[in-house]
């Protein structure tokens, strides 16, 4: 915990200045691609619930999910987002562990 | 044994856990009480989570809900689950980052001024105590239902044990007690399901025999020698009594989008349930535990919307037609059918004097619920003075918790699953109460008092604040629950409405943005929370028709274009008025990146 104290960038590297500053490049990139991770998985998210449940939910009534009584757009809005939601999540969860440690500000 | 023995055992016996629990967890100091020390595993987390988010409600009136609105109570299912992946993905790992205890200690510090802080507060206590009240009362009427004690004896009842575990244990004690709580209300909801799921489609999976042929001892019977899908019967049941097929919903298409916005925003700000995450030790286990409790979630939320079609089949094909005081060799009227007519749940009137019951689409008398006179009718059934809507030919009134409550009867299961059901439904109220009554106790002690009127306060000192507080909490509840303020039903629209057109738009600011100052974000928590409040007060308490209703959202929805309002008023004010202070910007930054998580609640 008492590393904890150290600014994360400092943490990471005990050299000087210049280090530093490639330190908040790495930052920026961090950041700029846990927003592309955000946005494909909540672009996910809305299709499956907004989308699949309830825009086109109409269109999709008009066949069975495959070996199912379940009209598709149904199944979406009652079982199936549910389903994506739990996998979104996980997902995220495995990404963002191998995005930190790819930048090094994962936790001791 | 019977029935009611069984019940006093279980619910004695989990009674008894729960105790234990908060004898063996007592708070030691305010990092205990507030966040459980911080050292929560995710999993227990996640189980901890799961029970907290999911109420008497959940238990009891959801799969109710479901059932007679078909298609259209998907907007619960997916409003209430969806919000765990904004709340996974948006929020949680970012203020475990930040550390330190509640929401309103995170829009104090990033819009670094206790007018924010205090606005929060206000929000935060608000939406608690609307849930709660609702809560309590769930309590005492599974007491009065279940063990036939007084509903108001029920209530004092869980008001002590909650007051036990909250007061002594603080979040550690609730924490642990919810864990106990997840897995009592999951098997006592599981195992009348997968019970019903057998006797009408064969399988032994809800979820998959909610999409499956009729089979099994009562489907075969309903499908009566043809091979057809659970839900092209149902379908075609709903389309010869005059209703809207299941699978196809009656609301507007907008409304359907607004309510389910509102919902899975207005979940990913209810404090009660942010506050877990800072339960965990790390932003890793943020992360996970959001997925671990979805999970658990996802597990009560997909059977739910199989009981409801199961519970719906059965339910048209017993009563339809059923002649009430049933004849020699005449299709007749389900046994529980006078149980529940009994308890006032369920009531019929027979409109075309034929003894038959015709459940058809349509109010079956004038206002809401019945109101019985004394005596019997021509059949044997129990007088309602405001029967006779002439209107509709349907003349059957069934209150929506009877689907959940009634099933282990209607599935003819054995008394210990009845009594199983009672301790789940009370384990489910419980949690949701305690959840909420540590998010009230917490606002008063630590948001108010030690960070804003007494920053000198001693920690021990505090943590008496803290308890004193979770008592008050906890009497002023069981007073709503006693005395029910007659609109609570109302401002649980309200709650979510609240939350999401307060709380989820600020902090997602505070977050993603670094230009999100303190005059925005005042003015537009002030402005989603006047505009939301000011629309459901009108459709709900001052007559609003609904024609009235813009673009027909209803109140149920507003909260998403509260969030709205709120997200764009605060930009333009922060656009016009100085930056936050730099600090603030590195903070923004700072709360970004996970390394480092341990120091903020170090630094408290």
């Amino acid at each position: 915990m008492r590393e904890g104290m150290q600014l994360p960038v400092a943490a990471a590297t005990d050299e000087s200045k210049s280090t530093t500053k490639s330190g908040t490049m790495d930052r920026k990139a961090y950041w700029q691609e846990n927003l592309k991770i955000l946005s494909v998985l909540l672009t996910i998210w809305f299709v499956v619930s907004y989308g699949c449940g309830i825009l086109f939910v109409d269109a999709l009534n008009s066949v069975n999910l495959p070996g199912t009584g379940f009209p598709l757009g149904f199944w979406f809005a009652q079982q199936g987002s549910i389903y994506v939601f739990v996998a979104l999540i996980f997902i995220y969860v495995a990404l963002m562990n191998k995005l930190d440690k790819r930048y090094g500000v994962e936790e001791e | 044994m019977d029935v009611q023995s069984w019940t006093f055992l279980i619910v004695g016996l989990t009674f008894l856990v729960y105790i234990g629990i908060a004898v063996w967890s007592r708070a030691g100091s305010t990092k205990d009480f507030y966040v459980a020390g911080g050292g929560v595993h995710p999993l227990a987390n996640g189980m901890a989570t799961a029970a907290d988010w999911m109420s008497a409600a959940s238990f009891i009136s959801m799969a109710g809900i479901i059932s007679f609105a078909g298609y259209d109570g998907s907007v619960y299912l997916m409003g209430w689950t969806g919000g765990y992946v904004l709340l996974a993905l948006l929020l949680a790992p970012y203020l475990r980052k930040f550390g330190k205890f509640t929401v309103p200690d995170f829009v104090g510090d990033r819009y670094y001024s206790n007018a924010a802080r205090i606005v929060a507060v206000i929000c935060a206590i608000v939406v608690s105590f609307t849930y709660v009240a609702g809560q309590m009362r769930g309590v005492g009427v599974v007491f009065s239902r279940f063990l036939e004690v007084d509903i108001n004896l029920g209530v004092i009842i869980g008001m002590v044990l909650v007051f036990f575990y909250a007061v002594l244990g603080g979040m550690k004690g609730i924490t642990y007690t919810q864990v106990a709580q997840y897995c009592i209300l999951i098997f006592a909801f599981m195992v009348p399901a997968i019970f019903i799921s057998i006797l009408l489609t064969d399988t032994a999976i809800p979820q998959i025999g909610f999409g499956a042929n009729l089979g099994g001892e009562i489907g075969s019977q309903i499908a009566n020698g043809e091979t057809i899908t659970l839900l092209s019967k149902l379908n075609g049941l709903h389309a010869e009594l005059g209703f809207t097929e299941y699978t196809d919903g009656s609301k507007t298409m907008i409304d359907v989008l607004c309510i389910t916005a509102a919902l899975m925003v207005g979940t990913a700000g209810l404090p009660h349930v942010i506050v877990r995450f800072y339960t965990v030790p790390k932003v890793k286990d943020a992360r996970i535990s959001a997925g671990w409790a979805l999970l658990f979630i996802a597990i009560l939320y997909t059977t739910a919307p199989a009981v409801a079609a199961f519970a719906r089949t059965n339910l048209i094909e017993a009563v339809s037609d059923a002649s009430y005081a049933g004849g020699e060799g005449e299709k007749s009227i389900p046994e529980w059918f006078r149980n529940w007519e009994d308890t006032g749940l369920l009531a019929w009137v027979d409109k075309n004097e034929d003894g038959r019951v015709q459940y058809l689409a349509g109010a079956p008398f004038a206002g809401k619920k019945p109101e019985f006179a004394e005596g019997r009718g021509a059949s044997g059934e129990r007088l309602v003075t405001n029967g006779g809507l002439d209107a509709s030919a349907n003349e059957l009134y069934i209150d929506r918790d009877i689907m959940v409550l009634a099933n282990p009867e209607i599935a003819q299961l054995p008394a210990w699953v009845i009594a199983l059901v009672a301790a789940g439904a009370l384990a489910a109220a419980l949690s949701t109460a305690a959840g909420l009554l540590l998010v009230v106790s917490t606002s008063i002690s630590h948001d108010l008092l030690k960070s804003v009127f007494m920053p000198e306060i001693s920690e021990k000192n505090e943590l008496r604040a803290a308890r004193f507080a979770a008592a008050l909490a906890v009497c002023i509840a069981g007073l709503a629950g006693i005395y029910p303020p007659g609109f609570v039903a109302q401002v649980v629209a309200i709650a979510f409405g609240l939350a999401a057109s307060t709380f989820f738009p600020c902090i997602i600011l505070g977050i993603f943005t670094r230009w999100a100052n303190r005059e925005g974000t005042i003015a537009g928590m002030l402005s989603g929370l006047g505009f939301t409040v000011a629309y459901v007060v009108y459709f709900k308490f001052m007559g609003g028709t609904p024609d009235q209703l813009w673009f027909g959202i209803s109140p149920e929805g507003i909260g998403a274009i509260g969030a709205i309002v709120n997200l764009l008023v605060t930009a333009t004010v922060s656009r016009f008025t100085p930056p936050p202070p730099v600090e603030v910007q590195e903070m923004v930054e700072e709360i970004r990146i996970p390394r480092g998580a341990g120091t903020a609640a170090a630094a408290h």
